[in-house]
């Protein structure tokens, strides 16, 4: 369903006067979703894992230059196209409540999405009453203003958007920080039932624990690259890419032992590896040139070392 | 909003306004006391030639002029909570139906002004903030910012010079044609001589107005709701509308009755150019011609015109919003 190639994204900035200069957040990502699945984003935060979803969306701001192919059921994701599928056919699951309108009442600002996604204002208010008797919203929720719902309501009303739209790609953005387990756990359910509705689902993250419970498979970014794309079910014996492996073993019910090292910025990226810096299993051919995404046991990974 | 914290907003808006006044009342009487105004030569005026030191003094004692300060102040302010605010001397008439007379002219005038540079300052303000960075919007800051920086009387006198002088378009002074009994001005010949100050009012008072509603927009456009609202389809007009307006109304209506004050001050001016018999022309004359109890009794009334403005804003403020209105109560 959404297919992308050596995304590149780049802002134009001014420094020290008129000098402009390029910084260039993400670079040769590729990630691929299909109807029906869930895959989840991982990857520390200054990855570029929001930015993708901006793209994707085409709502970056005017000084982003994007590079490589976006493709979208087929056909190429150009800004017009963009333009016409965003609220239609592609829709944003936001990160919080912050993200709604405050002076806004819950139910219209709902039934607006919906009626962007192509319904009539009565039709709109239908699945917007359908919808959040889904989701267990009481219908006075519709009455209320945002600052007056429980982050858990939150929750399930910005899921309520992206059903109402009614499109096929959703893409949840940190959908669980900051929730009660609980909650959290609920809302994972919610977008795994997307998924198993026929939508594509792709879900940004930075806790793995989180994506693995409803993620197929899981696309890990460092530096704004793909470094890894695995199954689910590769957790955690079967990881190839070293920072995949430290990322899984940093994890405090796991080792918990820190990535040594920084995340490059992305001004002062390196020629070859972008992991090289940190990586236990450098050698002198990392520092050569980037390495490509190959196919290594079912999954694809960005290390010439891996096997 | 529930109606004992209506009474408790009223009721602390009632005592600061009473301390408001109190203060004023203290301030002037001060300030006119200490001024070289002699009462006694003020009250008689040009007779003043004709008596003598001791009829001075007589009448200084016969109206408590060589009492203490203190006791004159308490002597003043029991009259004047009375309603007793004194005759004024270039009209000869209650300080208070000259207020009443005068306010009424430039009530209509403020009324033009103040409508009219809310609604064209927050239509440009709107399509600058839009537009942010592109030519109109350079325009209409430049527009704002030259404005701003011009003295009102100038900017009066420009215009007089065109439209009055040049085009002979607008009547060059006054409320009404010169020479005509006030029974038979027409509602027309009114409007006509009242549009000119009302748009020069006004033209001041939407620089500020389209420059924070700029901002306010600005702000609202970079907001998170807004990104989500681009990434459900929304369209520039349709942020603007859905979400813009809602959120930028709250800082516009504070805005618009806050600047009571400032089209107040300006229509002391722009009257003072026109010479448009409204409550700021009276306030210059009472002042140049030592006019002191008209005098007072404007700077009582302008306190209270302002602070009811100010008021109204905050008044507004908690009606219309819902995160204090509703918030509030849990």
């Amino acid at each position: 369903m959404l297919s992308i190639r050596q995304l590149g994204v780049s802002f134009t900035q001014y420094d020290q006067g008129l000098n402009q200069r390029q910084l260039t957040v993400i670079t040769d990502l590729d990630l691929e979703v299909q109807a029906g699945e869930v895959v989840a984003v991982v990857g520390a935060s200054g990855s570029g894992k929001s930015l993708l979803a901006h793209a994707v969306l085409g709502i970056l701001p005017d000084n982003a230059q994007v590079t490589g192919s976006l493709r979208f059921k087929g056909q190429p994701l150009t800004p017009a196209r963009c333009a016409q599928l965003r609220g239609q056919d592609i829709a944003l699951i936001p990160q919080s409540v912050g993200y709604l309108d405050p002076l806004m009442k819950v139910g219209p600002q709902v039934r607006r999405v919906a009626q962007l996604g192509g319904l009539s204002k009565a039709a709109a208010q239908t699945a917007v009453g359908r919808t959040f008797n889904r989701y267990d919203l009481l219908p006075s929720t519709q009455g209320r203003y945002p600052f007056q719902i429980s982050g858990g309501m939150a929750r399930r009303v910005l899921v309520a958007t992206a059903v109402v739209s009614q499109a096929d790609l959703v893409i949840a953005d940190e959908p669980t920080p900051g929730l009660h387990p609980e909650i959290a756990t609920e809302t994972l359910t919610h977008l795994r039932e997307l998924a198993d509705e026929g939508r594509g689902v792709m879900v940004i993250t930075h806790d793995i624990e989180a994506a693995l419970q409803i993620a197929d498979r899981v696309a890990v970014f460092y530096a704004g690259t793909t470094v890894e794309i695995a199954a689910a079910a590769d957790f955690p014996e079967r990881l190839r890419h070293p920072y995949t492996q430290a990322l899984w073993r940093s994890l405090p019910q796991n080792d918990f032992i820190p990535v040594p090292g920084h995340q490059p910025s992305p001004d002062q990226l390196p020629t070859g590896c972008l992991f090289s810096d940190r990586c236990p299993w450098f050698t002198p051919d990392c520092a050569a040139e980037r390495p490509a995404l190959r196919s290594v046991r079912g999954g694809l990974v960005r290390c010439i070392h891996a096997d | 909003m529930r109606l004992a914290d209506l009474i408790r907003f009223a009721g602390s808006r009632l005592v600061r306004l009473g301390l408001l006044l109190m203060a004023v009342s203290v301030f002037t009487f001060v300030l006119i006391s200490l001024s070289p105004i002699s009462p006694v030569n003020a009250y008689v005026g040009a007779d003043i030639m004709q008596i003598g030191p001791e009829q001075r003094q007589l009448i200084a004692e016969r109206w408590g002029l060589d009492q203490p300060m203190i006791v004159r102040f308490w002597q003043w302010l029991r009259q004047f909570v009375q309603g007793n605010w004194g005759t004024s001397l270039i009209f000869n008439q209650p300080v208070l139906s000259v207020i009443g007379q005068r306010f009424q002219a430039s009530l209509q005038m403020l009324a033009i002004a103040w409508l009219l540079s809310g609604l064209l300052g927050l239509g440009l303000g709107i399509f600058a903030g839009a537009y942010e960075g592109s030519w109109l919007d350079r325009g209409i800051r430049l527009y704002a910012y030259v404005l701003a920086s011009a003295p009102t009387f100038w900017v009066a006198l420009l215009l007089l010079i065109v439209f009055a002088v040049s085009l002979r378009i607008a009547p060059i002074c006054c409320a009404a044609p010169p020479g005509t009994l006030a029974a038979n001005v027409t509602l027309g010949q009114r409007l006509h001589h009242l549009l000119l100050p009302a748009i020069t009012l006004s033209i001041i008072g939407i620089a500020s107005i389209a420059l924070h509603t700029r901002q306010k927009l600005i702000e609202v456009l970079h907001s998170d709701y807004v990104l989500f609202a681009k990434a459900q389809g929304e369209s520039l007009a349709g942020i603007i509308r859905h979400h813009g307006l809602r959120n930028i109304l709250l800082p516009a209506i504070t805005l618009q009755f806050a600047s009571l004050s400032e089209l107040f001050g300006g229509a002391v001016l722009v009257e003072q150019v026109y010479a448009y018999p409204g409550l700021g022309e009276a306030t210059v004359q009472a002042a140049l011609r030592s006019d002191v109890p008209l005098l007072v009794g404007i700077v009582f009334f302008s306190a209270l015109f302002v602070y009811t403005g100010n008021t109204l804003a905050d008044f507004a403020y908690q009606v219309i919003d819902p995160r204090i209105r509703i918030g509030g109560e849990r």
